[in-house]
């Protein structure tokens, strides 16, 4: 049946991404330097780009490879936060290490979650998440040795002997506050290198394949062989892990919480929806590119009041429509450029296959 | 030992009888087609078999084994591919990609091991030229093609074709029919729904009727094709 043909092989690699992976490094290094070299003012700035991108890099994996579109995403950014708190005032655990605690105390929410919303579909889903989110942050409102419904602080002693705070004000002359700000921020450049290692490493292997087919077609996914629902749910417990310790980390460096604000839907939610979308979903480049451009509306637009939130929504409605992949989507259809290709490019064999495919998603 | 056999499997949708009571069993290697009006029950005895479907009652056994309960992930891992008559390609990823998921999932192994085997049934069914091109890119003869050489790459034992032939021009289904006849001819046992008798009949060995759920006939083509109740109901002919 099959004739004897020349080897065919099978490349990922572009040129583009072999250039970036060298300027990610230095750039990484600078970044990494970074509170040796700016304000504290820019270091907070940057704590929140990348935390946000955190967010939208589970958000994206959630959405964007899984199709899992959920507007309940606060719920574990909210009890993973909580759960740090807990751990910190209630047993004197370390907060660096609470951080990790709610990562686990997140996972063991989403198996319940699961359980419940799994058994709903597209829209429903969304809605059932969210209603998971509201039911979570009504009852942690009622815990009175958190604060219930105003919320507390974390204590100061707390966050001046964390981990690592006392090596650095010893090495570098820091103040506690500086410090803790550096490590937060060191912390979050981590989580943020983690994170994008863990979506890029799975996208590129076996089981991120998988996935994408069940992106485009879970029925004929599962028709040949793939356990669409086994891996739907793997992803789902993956991201509430992140996004509990991106919710812990972020209210490390607040030291303030309350659950309104924990459990905002617009906060960790609607804006990071927001930034995948106007970066482009079901890329790792949308959402880098995507919390770029919304840190700088944020504060392009701060004066505006709430006409800010009736931009943001504008914006988003007009990408939507005119460039229904993002603006990494537009950029990489002109260029062909790709920074994490995972595209599985079949050259050699008989014919000479030049054919350009565009990116996933 | 037939590879796959129905026994007395019966579904209903509410009042409506979609399978009744149909048995039949396909040996190894062997190419059965299937014909029927339409609502005859013919995709629906594919899902059946594939188990999108579940059966009311009756049991399927595929390969020696029990599969009545399987889910379709499961039959496909065991040895059963499909095709869809509607063409549900994984329209993101590229040809070849559409292939590797089906190639690896579809028997255990892992990307690289199954590249090679995926490039050469893209030779063989005539996509290589499209193998870097998103899916969602492709013509209807490509994606026919594509079903069939996604299904062939879960190297199964049998393969389910439905209606492949469908809206194709008459040299591109020559084309097709050609390549269904070499995969037939490598060993692979084929049941094939198709309302193009004369591409059905070029390969298959026998013929299944179907009427509203009910097996009407079930022999060599040309016996059925003369049988009073298939010229009556199927071709519309008053005998």
């Amino acid at each position: 049946m099959t004739m004897a043909i020349p080897s065919f092989t099978v490349e990922t690699r572009t040129r583009a991404s072999t250039l970036s992976a060298m300027a990610v490094i230095a750039l990484l290094l600078l970044a990494f330097a970074a509170p040796f070299i700016v304000s504290r003012g820019v270091i907070q700035d940057l704590f929140f780009i990348l935390t946000m991108l955190v967010l939208a890099q589970n958000w994206n994996l959630l959405a964007g490879y899984a199709g899992l579109i959920s507007v309940g995403q606060q719920a574990f950014v909210g009890f993973g936060a909580y759960t740090m708190f807990g751990a910190v005032i209630l047993f004197g655990v370390d907060p660096v290490v609470a951080i990790l605690i709610a990562g686990l105390f997140s996972v063991a929410l989403a198996i319940p979650t699961a359980f419940f919303t799994f058994r709903l579909y597209g829209p429903y889903f969304a809605i059932g998440t969210w209603v998971v989110a509201e039911v979570v942050r009504l009852l942690l409102a009622q815990w009175k040795a958190l604060g219930g419904g105003t919320g507390t602080s974390l204590p100061r002693e707390a966050t001046r002997e964390m981990i690592g705070v006392n090596m650095m004000r010893d090495l570098f002359g820091m103040k506690a506050s500086e410090a803790g700000d550096a490590l937060t921020y060191w912390l979050a450049l981590i989580l943020v290198i983690a994170t994008v290692g863990f979506i890029y490493g799975l996208l590129r292997s076996k089981q991120g394949l998988g996935l994408a087919a069940v992106r485009d077609n879970e029925q004929a996914a599962r028709a040949v062989g793939v356990d669409a629902r086994r891996m739907k749910t793997l992803v789902y417990l993956a991201t509430a892990f992140i996004t509990g310790i991106a919710g812990a980390l972020i209210y490390v460096q607040k030291a303030r919480i309350s659950p309104d604000a924990a459990f905002s839907v617009t906060d960790w939610t609607a804006y990071v929806i927001f930034i995948v979308v106007i970066g482009g979903i079901g890329t790792i480049e949308g959402p880098i590119l995507g919390v770029i451009i919304f840190f700088l509306l944020q504060n392009l637009l701060a004066d505006f009041g709430s006409w800010y939130l009736l931009m943001l929504g504008l914006l988003g409605i007009a990408i939507m429509l005119f460039a229904p992949r993002g603006l990494w989507g537009l950029f990489s259809d002109r260029t062909g450029i790709q920074l994490f290709p995972v595209r599985r490019v079949l050259k050699g064999g008989p014919l000479n296959l030049t054919h350009k495919g565009g990116p996933h998603g | 030992m037939p590879i796959l056999e129905l026994d007395g499997i019966s579904k209903k949708f509410g009042a409506l009888t979609v399978a009744e009571q149909i048995s039949f069993a396909v040996g190894e290697g062997e190419a059965l087609g299937i014909i029927g009006p339409n609502g005859a029950g013919k995709s629906t005895l594919f899902n059946l078999i594939t188990g999108n479907i579940a059966a009311d009652s009756g049991s399927i056994r595929f390969l020696g084994s029990d599969v009545t309960r399987t889910p379709p992930m499961a039959r496909c891992l065991s040895g059963m591919g499909r095709t869809f008559q509607i063409p549900q390609p994984f329209e993101k990823l590229t040809v070849f990609e559409n292939l590797l998921v089906a190639g690896a999932f579809g028997s255990h192994r892992s990307e690289r091991d199954v590249s090679d085997r995926c490039a050469e049934i893209l030779v063989d069914t005539g996509l290589i030229d499209k193998a870097n091109a998103p899916a969602g890119s492709l013509s209807l003869l490509q994606r026919k093609r594509l079903e069939l050489a996604r299904a062939l790459a879960t190297e199964p034992k049998l393969l389910l074709l439905d209606e492949i032939a469908g809206g194709l021009t008459e040299g591109e289904c020559r084309s097709l029919v050609a390549t269904i006849r070499n995969i037939h001819a490598s060993g692979i046992a084929v049941i094939w729904i198709e309302h193009v008798l004369h591409a059905l009949n070029s390969v298959v060995e026998r013929l299944l009727a179907l009427h509203f759920g009910k097996v009407i006939g079930i022999g060599k083509p040309d016996e059925i094709m003369r049988s009073r109740d298939v010229r009556e109901i199927y071709l519309g002919i008053e005998v």
